[in-house]
């Protein structure tokens, strides 16, 4: 009986130790996730300045708004292609998870690295096809919301 | 604004809108691609109806930076196009506006394929 009642307060105690430990999971998950997309958001936010910058506008190139907010987009795209291929964004995502995962640099990485990963299939079905997993998705459903709202504007306007 | 205050709006926003993400992926059976096409079709429908264009003007790439500004710009895109071109808009402007940034990932990942191998991911 007692050895009875020992297991089932050992087993309680699995059960309360493992929620507990999912809490803290959860809570440092997403505390990476905060760090990490927030510092991304602060690098191009800081590429953005500096490129609207009274001294770049006179040594190198006066942008606009628009224009510096794609050359930043290109600039993010750019370091987030470069550190998937020096395999340093996979293993980024480890630590950082949705962090690395929802700024456009994730979604230059959801390219790149499945473009390097299955280069072993060929050239035309692995590379080619298999860039766009998880890319595909995204494009599909934010362009066709994007032509809803499209048509929408256009017969409401 | 401050430029400290203004740098911790996009600290603050960019670092919300990723760590909401995460809890979606601990917390409920949702895939990480699911999660991406429902950041990037939200951020369409919020940037349809308004409320986005504020966040962006309080968090500036904290709100464009992330997912939802890539629907964001789909959008705005759109209706920029729609207002210029009217019917034909609807289909040029949403991948107009957000070309950039999936040209130069394509791009990136063909040269990628050829120059660079994937490495065994550290566990």
């Amino acid at each position: 009986m007692s050895g009875n009642l020992e297991h089932l307060t050992e087993k309680q105690y699995q059960v309360m130790a493992s929620s507990k430990e999912q809490k803290s999971k959860l809570w440092k998950d997403c505390m990476m996730a905060f760090l990490f997309g927030g510092l991304i958001c602060i690098i191009a936010q800081t590429i953005k300045d500096f490129l609207l910058s009274s001294y770049f506008a006179e040594n190198v190139y006066g942008f606009d708004e628009e224009g510096a907010a794609a050359i930043t987009t290109m600039i993010m795209v750019f370091l987030g292609a470069f550190l998937t291929a020096i395999n340093v964004y996979d293993n980024l995502g480890r630590i950082a998870g949705a962090g690395s995962a929802v700024p456009i640099t994730g979604f230059a990485n959801s390219i790149v690295s499945p473009a390097m990963e299955f280069r072993s299939e060929g050239h035309i079905l692995g590379v080619g096809a298999q860039m766009f997993i998880v890319a595909g998705p995204v494009l599909v459903y934010g362009t066709s919301s994007a032509v809803l709202v499209g048509l929408l504007y256009f017969l409401l306007k | 604004m401050g430029l400290l205050v203004k740098y911790l709006l996009v600290f603050i926003i960019g670092g919300v809108l990723c760590a909401i993400a995460q809890v979606l992926l601990d917390k409920t059976k949702l895939t990480s691609a699911r999660i991406l096409v429902i950041y990037v079709v939200s951020g369409v429908f919020l940037s349809a109806v308004g409320i986005y264009s504020k966040l962006v003007a309080i968090g500036g790439c904290g709100a464009t930076i992330p997912l939802l500004g890539f629907g964001h710009a789909l959008c705005q895109g759109v209706f920029k196009a729609v207002d210029e071109l009217g019917f034909r808009g609807i289909f040029t402007g949403g991948l107009g506006a957000v070309a950039t940034g999936i040209v130069m990932a394509v791009v990136f990942g063909l040269i990628a394929s050829f120059v660079s191998k994937p490495k065994s991911k550290i566990q």
